[in-house]
């Protein structure tokens, strides 16, 4: 009948019409549309039904940009973090995808909790919708399982070491948590399977799942018709336009959300003209995930923050803490939860159902609240009224015995102090987060240019290109294995001295440069603590020639020690460019002399033998560095006069040395400010 | 339950929110499309690198019997993200004649749809061994050949010390005309 009515319009319509009576003779979709469309909103549209619309449109969005980055993504511990790269810094336009991607999973969960906050207050779970609201719930835990799954796939550290605690968390499941760990992480080290699982998972099992329950949680939706809040006080109204109206600017506002968290740190640096990168724009990425290196910058996202926090109760209480915090009780919480629509029958147990709810909504959010001030602690706490705490911690080293001597007696002054080293002790904790938070932003950053070489990241991945950067690993290994003696300091900072006084051996700061050896050949310099002040070469030869001979101005002119200096850092290959050629002969001669420093110093040929000093022939090269290192005791550098300096790359037959050829080479470069620059 | 029945309100109010909500909806939802599409047409932005002659061989080592010899080419590469060292890239033929100084390249992709195309083990031509493509030893088309083409010949010199040196380039499959891809 329907048909033969829109056939006789048909004969009144244009080509459009025409097309569309063909299309619904052979679909149906105009009734598809009306059933989709013309849906009754008891008491008319409102905004407080926005929130599930915003949900849908949010998932959306996830399909929609996840499929795009899929199309770009490489799931291997070897291309992950890379692909990464590529999409957010080389790749037009990326840096919006995945910029979107990345905030708008975090809007939904926020999303989400508004949902469930609405679903609770309005009572919308009673019958006959309990099993609507149970869905509900499992959709909930599926979101949160694409976050977590979503938060690994770029392979940097943050998602790394996340992912190591949330699954090391899943492992304390008695019985079966060993294995699900392992079926988890694809064996038993993280690596190519973790991260081909968890993308299976995130793009693949979780939204599969996700999609076949939204689809059946729509539909108990529709039959049950939406859950008016009462009182009702207007006319009904159908779901298109009004409520259309009312969820598509909710839809727009989140989008302007995400996409004003996206821009506003550009727009910020543009502001404060610096130039505009695609490390401004949309998601961070961060180094690249290495096992072998610490990350005490780890958090998890911060939504999940509160758990985090929440595990921190349990501390001291070992394994079974830990199955309280992360297990027990949010299974106990998502169990109430489950309840709610049976508790909800009672008008009392409606009232615990909301105040159930909000409290742990309230909770996560302390718990946020508290995590953030942990961490953020040294940031805006008034250091000032603690000075003499921390003047008396640095003078007893923190001895409680000490404490109470330097105070005399006075025990109302001892709990002061004492307390306030317990402020004390929350800054420093603070401020090591800081640190290494700080610290990852310089090695991400590095990673990221040393991406954007010409020459590309090698095959084997971008970790190796990492752990070859003189930049990034020098100052790693002289702290190390060097920083007990060896001070790396700026001469001119303020906090040299005091550095400079707690070190056994030479400042290895701009070593091989002429700004070193003019320290070194300077008489008030040379025992000083930047040079041999700390060492047992303090009385030797060298620290009398300079204080001697050079200090002697018939001896020596100035012109010649200035010559000396620019050979020697010509020697280094760090001569200032510009250097007058003459000048740099005029020296090597005079170091190669054999009244002057060739008398006990080796120089290319000057006739001078090994052993007396050491060999100035290539002093500060990388070769002559990485010589040095390796063994001290060679009759090359001091032989047997070395002063306590270990023989880094030597080592008993069979046995490793302390430092690879690799990670002495890299000393070296970095010591010689060697590294890629763009 | 006697509440009145939603009016279906036709008129100017209803046409605006009409358009409203489906401008407030389309917006919403046409930007993740839109920077999908954005972050999907970037490989159109790419070019492929400017060709250049790179050593295959030395002259010594090409026999001059006017037989082509299959060389690899050995290349720098880069991939997306990854760059490769010096590995192989591709295939070329190389053909000197008696006692001459030049060499003849021409390049072992089929002109016809892409596919290696191999030396007959007879010697005598040319074959691809996808859909038969045959090619005289000049790598002229042997009738009838799917191949809309001959064999693509590319610009070979002999370096002053002995190196051979093609010019890779690669062309467009399945067109008569060479054009440069």
């Amino acid at each position: 009948m329907k048909s033969s009515s829109a056939a006789a319009a048909g004969s009144r319509k244009g080509p459009l019409g025409r097309l569309a009576d063909f299309l619904d003779d052979r679909t149906g979709y105009r009734a598809v549309m009306h059933e989709a469309l013309y849906e009754r909103v008891p008491g008319g549209a409102r905004w407080r039904y926005v929130w599930g619309s915003t949900l849908v449109f949010a998932f959306m969005t996830q399909l929609i940009t996840g499929l795009f980055l899929w199309a770009s993504y490489s799931a291997s511990a070897q291309t992950a973090w890379e692909s990464v790269y590529y999409i957010q810094h080389e790749m037009a336009g990326g840096w919006l995808l995945r910029g979107i991607h990345h905030f708008m999973a975090q809007a939904m969960v926020v999303l989400l909790a508004l949902h469930l906050l609405q679903v609770v207050i309005d009572g919308a779970y009673r019958a006959p919708r309990e099993v609507n609201f149970w869905l509900g719930l499992v959709l909930m835990m599926l979101v949160l399982g694409m976050a977590l799954t979503g938060y690994l796939l770029p392979w940097d550290q943050k998602g790394y070491w996340a992912t190591i605690v949330a699954t090391n968390l899943a492992g304390i499941v008695p019985v079966f948590g060993p294995s699900i760990q392992q079926l988890v992480i694809g064996g038993t080290e993280y690596g190519h399977h973790t991260l081909t699982r968890f993308f299976a998972l995130h793009a693949g099992f979780l939204p599969g799942a996700l999609i076949l329950m939204l689809v059946v949680h729509l539909s108990l939706f529709r039959k049950h018709g939406l859950h008016a809040k009462q009182p009702i006080t207007k006319p009904d109204a159908m779901f298109w336009p009004d409520q259309v109206l009312k969820d598509a600017v909710a839809m727009l506002a989140v989008m302007a959300v995400v996409l004003g968290v996206i821009l506003v740190p550009a727009l910020k640096a543009m502001l404060a003209g610096e130039p505009v990168h695609a490390g401004h724009l949309g998601a961070e990425l961060g180094a690249p995930a290495d096992p072998s290196l610490p990350y005490a910058a780890a958090r998890p996202e911060w939504y999940f923050l509160f758990l985090f926090q929440f595990l921190k109760v349990f501390e001291g209480w070992g394994a079974t803490g830990e199955f309280l915090g992360a297990i027990v009780v949010p299974g106990l919480i998502m169990g109430v939860m489950f309840l709610m629509p049976i508790l909800g029958n009672w008008k009392l147990g409606h009232r615990f159902n909301v105040a159930f709810t909000l409290g742990v909504i309230a909770g996560a959010g302390l718990l946020t609240a508290l995590a953030l001030n942990e961490d953020y602690y040294a940031l805006w706490v008034d250091k000032a009224p603690l000075a003499e705490a921390q003047k008396l911690y640095d003078e007893t080293g923190g001895d409680e015995a000490k404490l109470t001597a330097a105070l005399g007696g006075d025990k109302a002054k001892l709990a002061a102090i004492e307390k306030q080293w317990e402020t004390l002790e929350k800054i420093r904790r603070s401020q090591a987060f800081l640190d290494a938070a700080k610290q990852a932003k310089l090695d991400a950053a590095r990673a990221i240019e040393l991406a954007g070489r010409p020459e590309k990241i090698p095959p084997a991945g971008m970790l190796e290109l990492v752990r070859a950067d003189a930049k990034l690993q020098g100052p790693r290994l002289f702290a190390q294995h060097c920083a007990s003696c060896h001070a790396h300091v700026d001469p001119q900072a303020p906090a040299a001295a005091a550095i400079l006084a707690k070190s056994s051996a030479a400042n290895l700061f701009e070593f091989g440069r002429a700004s070193w050896m003019r320290g070194l050949l300077d008489p008030a310099q040379v025992a000083g603590p930047a040079y041999f002040g700390n060492t047992a070469h303090k009385d030797g030869d060298m620290v009398s020639f300079v204080q001697g001979d050079l200090a002697d101005a018939d001896q020596w002119k100035k012109d010649d020690i200035e010559a000396v200096i620019v050979a020697m850092a010509g020697e280094a290959g760090l001569a200032a460019p510009g250097v007058q050629p003459a000048m740099l002969e005029k020296g090597r001669a005079l170091v190669a002399d054999g009244e002057r420093c060739g008398g006990c110093h080796k120089v290319g040929d000057n006739g001078t033998a090994l052993g007396s000093a050491p060999d100035l022939t290539g002093w500060g090269s990388r070769e002559w560095l990485v010589g040095i290192i390796t063994d001290p005791t060679h009759e090359r550098f001091y032989g047997d006069s070395n002063d306590r300096m270990p023989s880094f790359g030597k080592a008993a037959e069979g046995a490793a040395p302390m430092l690879s050829p690799q990670q002495i080479g890299l000393l070296a470069d970095w010591l010689r400010g060697e590294w890629y620059r763009p | 339950m006697s509440r009145q029945s939603p009016d279906p309100a036709p008129g100017r109010r209803s046409f605006l929110t009409e358009a409203l909500a489906i401008a407030c909806g389309g917006l919403a939802t046409l930007t993740p499309v839109a920077a999908g599409v954005w972050a999907f047409l970037d490989p159109l932005r790419r070019k492929g690198g400017a060709a250049s002659f790179l050593p295959v061989t030395e002259l010594a080592a090409v026999p001059d019997d006017g037989v082509p010899r299959q060389f690899a080419v050995i290349a720098e590469r880069a991939d997306a993200w990854t760059g490769f060292a010096a590995e192989p890239i591709g295939a070329v033929y190389l053909r000197r004649g008696k006692g001459s100084d030049t060499v003849e390249a021409l390049s072992a992709t089929c002109p016809h749809a892409g596919c290696f195309v191999e030396m007959e083990p007879t010697g005598r031509c040319f074959r691809c061994p996808c859909h038969n493509s045959t090619f005289t030893l000049e790598g002229g088309i042997v009738a009838p050949s799917p191949s809309p083409r001959p064999m693509d010949g590319l610009e070979c010199r002999v370096a002053k010390n002995g190196s051979v040196e093609v010019k890779w380039e690669r062309f467009r499959a399945g067109v008569a005309e060479k054009i440069v891809q």
